[in-house]
């Protein structure tokens, strides 16, 4: 009998949710879990089999000189290593201390900050170590994780867009929020895979699948500010949220901290 | 000379977030018990400062990926609080609806995947399904039904995004929810059975008599089952709205956690832990459960009162199941209002808001200026709440078990910590924001 390739999950820091996203895939987890070898998955299961293992699925950000350490020994264990989730892929929402002080956040929000061990910054897994790929979203979408799982174990390439949400919004036939409405949407540069769900709801989009490739934030910007009146305030925060510390959403962020500075 | 004993887990399996245990024990009791929550901390209320008012239910949802819906309320009521608003009837309604479904999809996850493992001896759900392969397949079922509703009303599972201050982006129409109100049909009927499942297990014997009995701490509603309102109520008649939480409840930060532990401000040490979460619920508002309800918990031989926590899961089931008959309710009496959401306008102004969380009482306290810009944000989660009640648990529990082997001992001491369904990743980010004295 052939053996099944070994999967592991491992947490860093995060909410849980991306990995839970496994948990919500109901109707494929059995099968999924008669074709890999589900060897290690603490939220799931106290069986703890060691490494090596063929497919690491990593989800959260690296925030602890620990977590440091820990995702190297996981990457020489693991044959094909992906990540999941904004906190992996850019830092996640906690990244945000990234453009603040910490010691000022330990000491705001602890009594007793030499308790505490934590990075300056949280930093993405593909700082630490080399990833074979990453899949973007706050939240993940549940069929793009079972895509790129059934890709690895079938030694293929994973079928996972990068264009823009926009793409995904047109296909579905809404009317542009931002074009129709006047609502600001991060749609144009935001990554697909969400299925377009805020315009669907009628709300702008607000960027949690984080850059698509080769966004233009600049164009983007100068329309939210030209075309909709948004303020730089409104700006900052849209591309500051879950994916802060992503290059392309923290670059065009730092002109709307210059622009301030400038006005005032 | 006496020699003492130590339990070890570097890392507990089926629950939220990353958490150890250490108990040190001999003949004569328990000397230390340490649960440990080693969950790097994220700083949401330290970052929530600057932020504008209506991200803050988009924000503060990331906290949890288990449970963000209940996130979502608590900040969105925390913030019609402060600018004096009340939502229409039909937006009421609706996020009860929403709140059924994440309280349907996390019991459901903690029933079948998490908890009922320890009971028939398995290390998962996926293990149980190849002795068990119906009964976690219902499970599994049943969760998607529950997801289903978050799916509709909150456009995806985790991390909702329909969800706004003063209603919804979007109102579902009355058509939209019919093929949902066939689901959930079957789905009652799958709770049902569920619950007796559930209760058919085998308990652990435990029980805190006086004075170490439990002190329960939940909403309370007159009309209705308690989610997104009501007064703050204690088993031993506590009875306070949710601006006067700070005034009766207290964080403590200690060594080895990253989470802080909430206490009942004025009690003596050593009692001033409480409980929250189904339990408490259950026990303080057993009358406005649903008949359908009532009747299957009577069936099944259970009491409107139940003080043994691993029998949690039982309550459990039958919040499920009242989930599932108060969605039906609310679908077959659903109509769309004219206007998805009152259209709200910034002031300086602090709000404050509970809402039962699946796991229990879910405070956020918030602070804006006249731009609608954060300046305070205060959050405490029900792990946090509940953690000194599961290391007192394993206090009194220990010493009745230590007839065990070790390794059974040890697998009991993790049972009882999953009695509370821990949220690790909530329990760590939730610190305060004012600067302590001892500084």
């Amino acid at each position: 009998m052939k053996t099944m390739p070994k999967l592991a999950v491992w947490k860093f820091t995060s909410c849980d949710g991306c990995q839970l996203s496994l948990l919500d895939c109901e109707d494929e987890l059995l099968l999924l879990a008669g074709q890999i070898d589900i060897a290690y998955f603490m939220e799931a299961s106290s069986r703890q089999v060691d490494g090596p293992y063929d497919l690491s699925i990593v989800e959260g950000s690296i925030t602890t000189a620990d977590e440091a350490e820990r995702i190297q020994k996981i990457r020489q264990q693991s044959h094909t290593l992906i990540t999941i989730g904004a906190c992996a892929s850019s830092g996640g929402i906690q990244a945000l201390r990234n453009f603040a002080d910490v010691t000022e956040f330990t000491s705001l929000v602890y009594a007793h900050p030499e308790y505490i061990a934590t990075l300056k910054t949280s930093s993405a897994i593909s700082d630490h170590i080399r990833v074979d790929f990453v899949l973007q979203g706050c939240p993940i979408n549940k069929a793009q994780l079972l895509e790129v799982i059934s890709a690895y174990l079938n030694q293929r390439k994973p079928q996972i867009p990068a264009h823009s949400v926009c793409m995904e919004c047109k296909l579905k036939g809404n009317i542009c929020v931002m074009v129709a409405h006047g609502t600001p949407c991060m749609g144009p540069v935001t990554h697909a895979g969400c299925g377009a769900i805020c315009p669907s709801y009628n709300r702008g989009c607000y960027g949690c699948y984080g850059p698509k490739e080769n966004p233009n934030t600049a164009s983007l910007s100068h329309w939210w500010q030209t075309e909709l009146g948004s303020d730089n305030a409104t700006l900052l925060e849209n591309f500051r949220n879950m994916n802060a510390a992503a290059p392309a959403f923290a670059t065009q962020s730092l002109t709307f901290i210059e622009k301030n500075h400038e006005e005032k | 000379m006496k020699k003492s004993k130590v339990i070890k887990v570097d890392y507990l399996a089926r629950v939220e977030g990353e958490g150890a245990l250490y108990i040190r024990y001999d003949e004569a009791g328990v000397d230390d018990v340490q649960l440990k929550i080693f969950e790097p901390p994220r700083f949401f209320e330290a970052f929530l400062r600057g932020r504008d008012y209506l991200e803050a239910p988009d924000i503060t949802a990331r906290i949890c990926g288990i449970c963000p819906v209940a996130y979502q309320m608590s900040a969105v009521h925390a913030m019609e609080n402060a600018l004096d608003i009340t939502p229409a009837n039909e937006i009421r309604e609706l996020r009860r609806l929403l709140y059924c479904g994440e309280w349907i999809e996390s019991h459901v996850l903690h029933i079948y995947m998490l908890h009922a493992p320890d009971f028939l001896g398995y290390e998962s759900a996926v293990a149980m399904a190849k002795d068990y392969p119906q009964i976690v397949q219902r499970g599994l079922h049943i969760k998607k039904i529950g997801n289903a509703i978050v799916n509709l009303i909150g456009g995806r599972e985790i991390h909702p995004i329909n969800v706004r201050v003063g209603g919804f982006y979007r109102m579902p129409t009355v058509s939209e929810l019919q093929p949902l109100r066939e689901e959930l049909l079957k789905g009652r009927d799958m709770a049902i059975e569920s619950a007796r499942w559930v209760a058919s297990l085998p308990f652990p014997e435990f029980k805190r008599d006086a004075p170490f009995a439990y002190e329960f701490v939940a909403l309370s509603h007159p009309d209705e089952y308690p989610m997104n309102e009501g007064r703050i109520i204690s088993s031993t008649g506590l009875d306070i709205n949710a601006q006067q939480y700070e005034e009766y409840f207290a964080e403590e930060h200690v060594k080895h956690s990253n989470a802080l532990h909430s206490v009942i401000k004025g009690r003596e040490k050593g009692k001033d832990a409480y409980l929250v979460g189904p339990m408490a619920r259950y026990n303080l508002n057993y009358d406005r459960l649903s008949p359908l309800t009532k009747s299957i918990a009577k069936e099944i031989g259970f009491p409107p009162f139940c003080d043994n926590p691993f029998q949690s899961i039982i309550v459990r089931s039958l919040e499920v199941l009242y989930a599932f008959d108060e969605a039906l309710r609310i679908i077959d009496s659903y109509q769309r209002p004219h206007t998805p959401y009152i259209k709200t306008q910034a002031k300086a102004a602090t709000g404050y808001a509970v809402t039962e969380a699946p796991r229990g009482l879910l405070y956020h306290h918030y602070s804006i200026d006249a731009q609608g810009k954060i300046t305070e944000a205060k959050i405490v989660a029900p792990t946090s709440q509940n953690q000194k009640t599961i290391e007192n648990d394993l206090r009194y529990l220990v010493p009745h078990y230590m007839h065990l082997e070790e390794e059974k001992l040890r697998a009991l001491c993790e049972q009882a910590i999953r009695n509370y369904d821990p949220c690790i990743s909530c329990a760590t980010h939730f610190l305060k924001i004012h600067r302590e004295k001892n500084e």
